[in-house]
């Protein structure tokens, strides 16, 4: 016997979305799931019941059977107070909860003594992107926000000279580059829009840019970024400074679209009444943050308004427009959700038993059998930090040579160590040697020193050639043999049998093999540098 | 005939070009002035010392016909080698200057004449010179054999290890302190020449034996370090001939050489000497036991074809493409570049990304991409990319393994915990380029494989970069 796993049709009005698609059911049946659907749930996101039982899904007519047999409950939206009333004990539910707005029922639920798992709560850290419903929904609105936008607004958003005259770009205003933004940012631009955008962290500005959009920054120095990613509330100065920017920009573009949002926290107001008055006639507001009361004063969260001649657009449910999409998108993540579970052994044949120490799982998990487990512990960085740790706990910490930029400065004692062992050295040299050998000595050193200086600033790319060139300068070396070919030999007694000729071939050997060398390296290197171009 | 003062100020000047040469490889732009200030540097120095006063003109005809036979030997060389072959011609470039080393130290040792009018302390610190002038070079010619042995695949890039290596080499340089006092205390060249032929034959198997011990991919290594010992090699022959020039470029070579290693080393985040005492390197894809029980990724790879890749690449805004020694094995870099031009063509942007220790020596990488025309100003060095890989769409990795390992980060019990790697992994998709799931040359197996978002394109690295450069031209 296996887990039963229970789509029930969302009932919240306008909800267009199902928690599972043909696609998943198949997967899901792969990994030992069995998967009831009630009949029906997918029409409105344009999916047969025909398709369902094609993947292998149990198709259920009755609804109230559909919630009781069920083991684990799949929905989109949060369960009204009817739905909380089907769970039983031992159920696990996994839907969007948002259970900072909704105490209530958070309280209902764990009444219930069932497992709840909160997409909206997935921990925003690498490893659980994948099951990231609230990426996956928001890149959906984001470009359903522009799509309603050019719904809305009487012109093209691409410029262009046509025979009828010149029709200029549309100039489109992102407030906020989250997820959402960006699909905003990237939708719009490649309909042919002017793209601007503003975020309160400086650093997403890259990423703006890169779907090509201009950042534009407010010149306030305060670092904007909370933990785990999201923005955090701002000063009263920045603020202040913000509106500026928001309100010279609202009387030159033709669409704002905010998507300012703080976790647990209703929507900043941004956009002000005097802001939407200053707009020119026909432009358009989409508000996507309508939901926890919008960015804007004016808008009216799931209409559509007129307000002093700006369209203002507040639909709630944007993701639940592209219904299809969204469907499969949100039934991936809850795919790999219930892979994540059997991966951390929370699944076990019947039983489910949440691994409390996973973080991605206990960051989802907000009521586990009846117990409130929301709010989680804080979430660590989700960038830098535990990667850097790493590593520097496995490196060496001894890096032996206290060489150029590489390393940091050697510890004294070590330091200390080395200039003694070196001061030792040059004592026995100064006591026993010959004065003559001394000179040498002293252009050695210094000569090891300039090279030291000189090699630390030849660039990396350049390593081959560095070294073909030292090569074809140890050649140099020809020299030593050049000296003994035919010296001088009148200064010396005759009584000394030299023997010349063995001197002289093996002098003309080394010769010949150097200059190989000398030839062969300069050569070799002008050829290799002749080839480095920009 | 020059003067002895004029043959000093040559040398000087001889010895700042050579210093400017080092220094004006500092970069691109540079290099090609440095390279010259080179060549007029050795011109200088040969000259002046050819018609100074330590070169009688009997000797001329010799010297010139060993000049011209080498010229020669060095142009056609240098004309013909091919640039993936660099790393070969470079080693054998060392075995050369070790073997001239040796000549001119066995050729110094047989003339009595160097010895006469020296006090006791100077002849024995001419005779230590000697001595060690020719042990360096001994080591260098016969270590630079086998590395170029080992680079050009005559012989097997594994490492052969004897039984009690350590203790063999202990015992060779046991015997070589010996001889070496020995040779000090002989009264005649007659006396010395035993210690001194023993003492050649023991660098000349030690040479062997270090680099047979090293596996493949720590060749950057011994490239650079074999570099560095024929710099030691003619600084201590300027020792013993008490020429400054030769001490100085020696020196310069030498202290070149050890800072390369040293970069290598740490681009391994491997100590100096456990690369030395060799055995870890393996040759790519040849060792499948993982070494100290890391470990092992689990899950499925997602094999994709040449179109899909292409695909990909054209969807992309921006590519950086991370190159290893498959590349060069596969002499893919020409297809490379082409793919380059075709994507930036596209409005795509096209970063390169090269490890330190890519490749079989310092910057092989970069003079393969040099080669085949990719303009240098796209190709970057590891820390100076890192960062950029979270906004980059799509990463080809060809012929790389364990410099593109996230083990490398977040496993402490890796083998290679701890090494410098190329963070690929953090773009939003990869392709990795590879004949087979064989693991590199590490033995690790590697986790970015299994990534979601990493996709495999296995085959011969050239041919499927043709497939690719096909679909993006259609």
């Amino acid at each position: 016997m296996s887990l039963l796993i229970g789509v029930p049709r969302e009932v919240f009005p306008g909800e267009k979305r199902v928690a599972t698609v043909p696609e998943v059911v198949e997967k899901l049946i792969k990994q030992g799931f069995r998967v009831a659907v009630e009949a029906g749930a997918g029409d409105a996101a344009q999916i047969s019941d025909d398709a369902y039982r094609a993947a292998g899904a149990e198709l259920v007519a009755d609804r109230l059977a559909l919630w009781s047999n069920a083991n684990v409950i799949f929905k989109v939206r949060a369960p009204n107070d009817e739905e909380v009333g089907l769970l039983h004990e031992g159920q696990m539910l996994v839907s969007f909860i948002w259970p900072a707005q909704n105490p209530g029922l958070m309280q209902q639920l764990a009444a219930r003594k069932v497992t709840v798992l909160a997409m909206d709560s997935v921990p925003r850290i690498s490893r659980a992107q994948k099951l990231d419903a609230l990426s996956s929904m928001a890149n959906i609105g984001g470009y359903r926000a522009v799509i309603e936008a050019a719904h809305e607004f009487g012109r093209f958003f691409t410029g262009s000279i046509t025979a009828a005259g010149k029709v200029p770009p549309a100039k489109v205003f992102v407030i906020g580059a989250g997820v959402a933004g960006l699909a905003a940012i990237g939708t719009a631009s490649s309909l042919g829009a002017i793209v601007r955008a503003n975020d309160t962290r400086p650093e997403v500005a890259d990423q703006i840019k890169s779907l090509g959009g201009e950042y534009i920054g407010v010149e306030y120095v305060e670092e904007g970024s909370g933990v785990g990613g999201y923005a955090k509330v701002m000063s009263e100065g920045f603020q202040k400074a913000q509106r500026e920017v928001f309100a010279k920009q609202a009387k030159d573009v033709d669409i704002i679209i905010t998507t300012a949002l703080i976790p647990g926290k209703p929507a900043p107001k941004l956009i002000t009444e005097d802001m939407v008055k200053s707009m020119q006639q026909g432009s358009v507001i989409v508000d996507m943050a309508a939901e926890q009361g919008g960015n804007c004063e004016l808008t009216v969260p799931g209409e559509v308004v007129v307000r002093h001649g700006v369209t203002i657009v507040g639909y709630k449910d944007l993701p639940s427009r592209l219904a299809k999409q969204a469907s499969t998108l949100y039934a991936t993540n809850l795919f790999r959700l219930m892979e994540d579970m059997i991966k951390t052994k929370s699944i076990e044949g019947d039983a489910v038993r949440i691994d409390m120490a996973d973080e991605v799982l206990r960051g989802t998990t907000v009521i586990n059998q009846g117990e409130v487990t929301w709010p989680p512990p804080p979430p660590k960085l989700s960038a830098a930090p535990p990667a850097a740790a790493k590593p520097a706990a496995v490196v060496p910490k001894a890096k032996g040579h206290g060489h150029g930029a590489a390393s940091g400065p050697m510890s004294g004692t070590k330091t200390a160590v080395i200039f003694g062992v070196g001061a030792l050295l040059f004592l026995f040299v100064g006591r026993y040697a010959p004065a003559s050998f001394l000179g040498h000595f002293t252009v050695f050193i210094l000569a090891c020193f300039v090279g030291y200086m000189v090699v630390w600033n030849v660039k990396p790319a350049l390593h081959t050639p560095l070294m073909s060139v030292t090569n074809a300068v140890s050649s140099i070396i020809a020299i030593g043999a050049l000296v003994q070919i035919a010296p001088d030999l009148t200064k010396i007694s005759a009584d000394l049998s030299r023997p010349g000729e063995w001197i002289r071939w093996l002098s003309v050997g080394a010769i010949a093999l150097a200059t190989i060398n000398m030839f062969g390296g300069f050569a070799v290197t002008h050829r290799m540098l002749q080839m480095f171009r920009k | 005939m020059m003067t002895s003062s004029l043959s000093t100020v040559s040398y000087i000047g001889a010895t700042i070009l050579f210093i400017l040469c080092l220094g004006g490889l500092s970069n691109q732009e540079t290099s090609r002035r440095g390279n010259l200030y080179g060549i007029i540097g050795m011109t200088i120095a040969v000259v002046a010392t050819i018609f100074g006063v330590q070169v009688m003109p009997a000797g001329l005809p010799y010297i010139i016909g060993a000049m011209v036979v080498g010229a020669a030997i060095g142009l056609y060389a240098a004309r013909t080698v091919q640039m993936t072959q660099m790393p070969e011609l470079v080693a054998l470039m060392h075995s050369l200057v070790g073997m001239a080393a040796v000549l001119v130290g066995y050729a110094n040792f047989i003339d009595p004449a160097v010895s006469v009018g020296l006090t006791p302390a100077e002849k024995a610190i001419h005779e230590i010179e000697m001595y060690l002038g020719v042990l360096i070079g001994a080591v260098t010619f016969a270590g630079s054999v086998i590395a170029f042995g080992k680079l050009s695949g005559k012989i097997t890039g594994k490492p052969v290890l004897l039984p009690g290596r350590h203790l063999l080499n202990l015992a060779g340089l046991i015997v070589v302190l010996y001889f070496g006092y020995r040779f000090v205390n002989a009264h005649n060249v007659q006396d010395a020449m035993v210690p001194m032929i023993v003492m050649t034959v023991i660098a000349l198997l030690f040479g062997v034996h270090m680099v047979m011990a090293i596996g493949g991919a720590d060749m950057p290594v011994v490239v650079s370090m074999l570099n560095s010992y024929s710099g030691w090699a003619a600084a201590a022959t300027g020792f013993m001939l008490n020429n400054d020039l030769l001490i100085v470029v020696g020196a310069l070579v030498g202290s070149s050489g050890a800072i390369l290693s040293y970069i290598m080393c740490s681009a391994m985040n491997r100590n100096f000497l456990s690369v030395i005492a060799g055995g870890f390197g393996t040759d790519s894809g040849a060792s499948p036991a993982a070494a100290g029980g890391a470990a092992q990724p689990a899950g499925e790879v997602n094999p994709i074809l040449a179109a899909e890749a292409a695909e990909m690449l054209k969807d992309a805004k921006s590519v950086i493409i991370v190159p290893g020694y498959g590349m060069a094995v596969a002499q893919a870099q020409h297809t490379v570049n082409e793919i380059t031009q075709v994507l930036r063509a596209k409005g795509i942007n096209v970063r390169f990304g090269i490890h330190p220790v890519a490749g079989r020596m310092p910057g092989h990488m970069n003079v393969l991409l040099a080669e085949a025309k990719v303009p240098y100003d796209i190709v970057f060095e590891m820390d100076e990319l890192n960062g950029d890989f979270p906004d980059t769409d799509v990463v080809m990795v060809i012929g790389a393994n364990d410099i593109v390992n996230p083990a490398a980060q977040d496993d402490p019990t890796s083998p290679i915990a701890g090494m410098p790697v190329l963070e690929v992994w953090k773009a939003r998709n990869s392709i990795v380029m590879k004949r087979s799931m064989a693991s590199g040359y590490a033995g690790v197996d590697n986790p970015l494989f299994y990534k979601d978002n990493n996709r495999m394109l296995f085959g011969d690295a050239k041919k499927m970069l043709d497939e690719v450069l096909g679909a993006l031209k259609s």
